[in-house]
C-alpha cells in the first residue's frame, strides 16, 4: 500500500509539509497538495510538520 | 505550447518576489512576476511583525492602510511569567515597529513593480523548470488550467518555504529536522492584551520556538505558536501545544478565533549556494530568516532588491560566475548574524525552563539599551559568560 492521504477538510494549503520534504516529492498547486508516491522516502516530515494534522499515511503509527 | 519571452521571470508574488520584479523591472527588463494564488497577500502564512528601520532602503515609505498597529518595543516572558526583558523603542530610541496587515501589504509591493512595468500573472503556478546547457532558461507555468512556456534569461525563485523553484534547479535548500519550525496562528478578537508591544513566550510552551502576540488594535490580535519539527512527536501537535496555551490564559480563552493561519519558517544558517545558471533565490526561498526571530520580511525585500539589481547587470551573461555577486552580497549580509543566531537558537532550544526562569530573572534586570538579539546576547553574557562561549566571536 504505502498510500499518503492529506485530508481536505483539515488542510489549510499553506505548503509546510511541501517546503519540509527532504526529496521534494510534494507538490503544492493553488489549492491541492499532491505526493508522488514513488519518490517519497517515508520519513514523515511532512506528517509531524502539518501543524494542523490533515496527513496520514499507513505506514504511519502515531 | 504557448510560447512567452521575457528578460526575467520572478515565481512567487510576496514580498521578495516583488521586490526582484520592482528592482529588475526598474533597469529596463521585461519582467514577468508569477503567483499561484488567485490573490496576493492571501491566504496570510505570517504574524505580520516587524520593524521600520529597514524600509528606507527598499525604498517603502509606511502607508495606513497597511499598518494595523504601531509597536513601541517586545516583551519576552520567562517559562514561568515571572520575569520579562522589556525592550522598548522609546528607552532605546528605536524607530517603533509595525505590525502589519499583510494582504495589502502584499498587494502594495507588488503595485510598486508593476508600476515599474513588471507584468504579473495568478493563478499561474509554476510546475517545472526549463533547463538546458546546463542553464535554468524559463518555466512551464499552469496559467488558469493551461500549460504554457514562459522563456526567461533569468529566473527569480521567491516561492517561500517550499522553496520547490530551487530543488527543481538542482540547488540544496533541504532543511534538517531541527532548522524547521511549524506553526499556527489564530487572529483572535475580544482580548484583553497590552496593545502597544509585541509578547513572546519561551520554554517548554513552545519547544524550539515560541508562543507570540501581535495587536492588531480593536482588542484583536495574531496569536500563535512555532515549534521546531525535531521537538514535534505526533499528527497535529502545533495546534495542540497552541490551544493549550490559549486554555491556561484568561485573557486570551475568553476571546473568539476569525481566522487560521499555518504555515512553516526555516530557522538554518545562509545556504552555501543561492544561485546557479540563469536563476537566482530570494527571501523564504534563499533560507534568509532570522533563525532566532523566524522574521523574514525584510530580509525578503532586501534580497528582492540585490537580485533584481543584479539581474540588471548579468542579463547578457546569466551565468553563476555573474550572478555569484548575488550571493556575495547576501553573504556578506546576512551569514555571520544568522550563524549567531543560530547557535543561540540550538542553545536556548536545549535550556529546561527551570534554566530559563533563572538566565531571565537575571536579564530583566539588566538595562538593555537596544532592541536586538545581539543586545539580550551581551547582557546574558555578563552573568552566564559559559552559555555563550561556543558562539561569543561571533557577537
Amino acid at each position: 500500500m504505502n498510500m499518503m492521504n492529506v485530508d481536505p477538510a483539515i488542510c489549510n494549503y499553506c505548503g509546510a509539509c511541501v517546503g519540509s520534504c527532504p526529496v521534494n516529492c510534494m507538490f503544492l498547486d493553488e489549492t491541492i497538495v499532491r505526493i508522488d508516491e514513488d519518490k517519497c522516502i517515508k520519513c514523515g516530515f511532512c506528517i509531524r510538520a502539518c501543524p494542523v494534522g490533515a496527513i496520514s499515511a499507513d505506514w504511519w503509527s502515531e | 505550447m504557448k510560447r512567452y519571452e521575457y528578460d526575467v521571470l520572478v515565481i512567487g508574488a510576496g514580498p521578495g518576489g516583488s521586490m526582484a520584479a520592482r528592482y529588475a523591472a526598474r533597469h529596463g527588463l521585461k519582467v514577468l512576476l508569477i503567483e499561484k494564488r488567485p490573490e496576493i497577500g492571501v491566504p496570510v502564512r505570517c504574524a505580520e511583525g516587524i520593524s521600520r528601520a529597514w524600509m528606507d532602503e527598499v525604498e517603502i515609505e509606511p502607508q495606513e492602510k497597511w499598518i494595523d498597529a504601531e509597536i513601541d518595543g517586545a516583551k519576552i516572558y520567562s517559562p514561568d511569567e515571572k520575569s520579562v526583558i522589556k525592550l522598548s523603542a522609546e528607552q532605546a530610541g528605536n524607530e517603533v515597529g509595525f505590525v502589519l496587515n499583510r494582504e495589502y501589504f502584499d498587494k502594495y509591493l507588488a503595485s510598486l513593480a508593476a508600476q515599474e512595468g513588471a507584468e504579473i500573472w495568478l493563478k499561474s503556478p509554476a510546475v517545472e523548470i526549463i533547463k538546458e546547457d546546463g542553464y535554468v532558461r524559463g518555466a512551464i507555468v499552469r496559467r488558469f488550467g493551461e500549460k504554457v512556456e514562459v522563456r526567461a534569461k533569468i529566473v527569480i525563485g521567491a516561492d517561500g518555504f517550499e522553496s520547490q523553484v530551487a530543488r527543481w534547479a538542482g540547488l540544496n535548500t533541504v532543511l534538517r529536522e531541527r532548522d524547521i519550525v511549524s506553526c499556527i496562528q489564530y487572529r483572535m478578537t475580544n482580548i484583553d492584551i497590552e496593545e502597544n508591544f509585541t509578547h513572546f513566550f519561551i520554554g517548554s510552551c513552545a519547544p524550539g520556538g515560541y508562543v507570540w502576540i501581535f495587536p492588531k488594535g480593536r482588542k484583536e490580535a495574531n496569536v500563535g505558536i512555532g515549534v521546531a519539527l525535531n521537538k514535534l512527536k505526533s499528527k497535529g501537535e502545533v495546534k495542540k501545544y497552541m490551544d493549550d496555551f490559549i486554555e491556561k490564559h484568561e485573557y486570551l480563552n475568553k476571546g473568539s478565533i476569525i481566522q487560521i493561519v499555518t504555515g512553516a519558517v526555516s530557522t538554518c544558517p545562509v545556504p552555501k549556494r543561492i544561485v546557479d545558471n540563469g536563476i537566482m533565490l530570494v527571501g523564504d526561498a534563499a533560507r534568509l530568516i532570522d533563525p532566532i526571530t523566524g522574521g523574514g520580511i525584510a530580509n525578503a525585500c532586501i534580497s528582492g532588491k540585490y537580485a533584481g539589481e543584479i539581474a540588471a547587470k548579468c542579463i547578457n551573461n546569466p551565468s553563476k560566475e555573474c550572478l555569484e555577486e548575488y550571493q556575495n552580497k547576501v553573504k556578506e549580509r546576512w551569514e555571520k548574524k544568522h550563524l549567531r543566531n543560530w547557535f543561540v537558537k540550538e542553545k536556548l532550544a536545549e535550556l529546561s525552563d527551570d534554566t530559563l526562569n533563572k538566565l531571565m530573572d537575571v536579564v530583566s534586570k539588566e538595562d538593555i539599551s537596544e532592541i536586538s538579539v545581539r543586545a539580550i546576547l551581551e547582557a546574558v553574557q555578563k552573568k552566564y559568560p559559559e552559555l555563550i562561549e561556543e558562539f561569543e566571536d561571533l557577537l
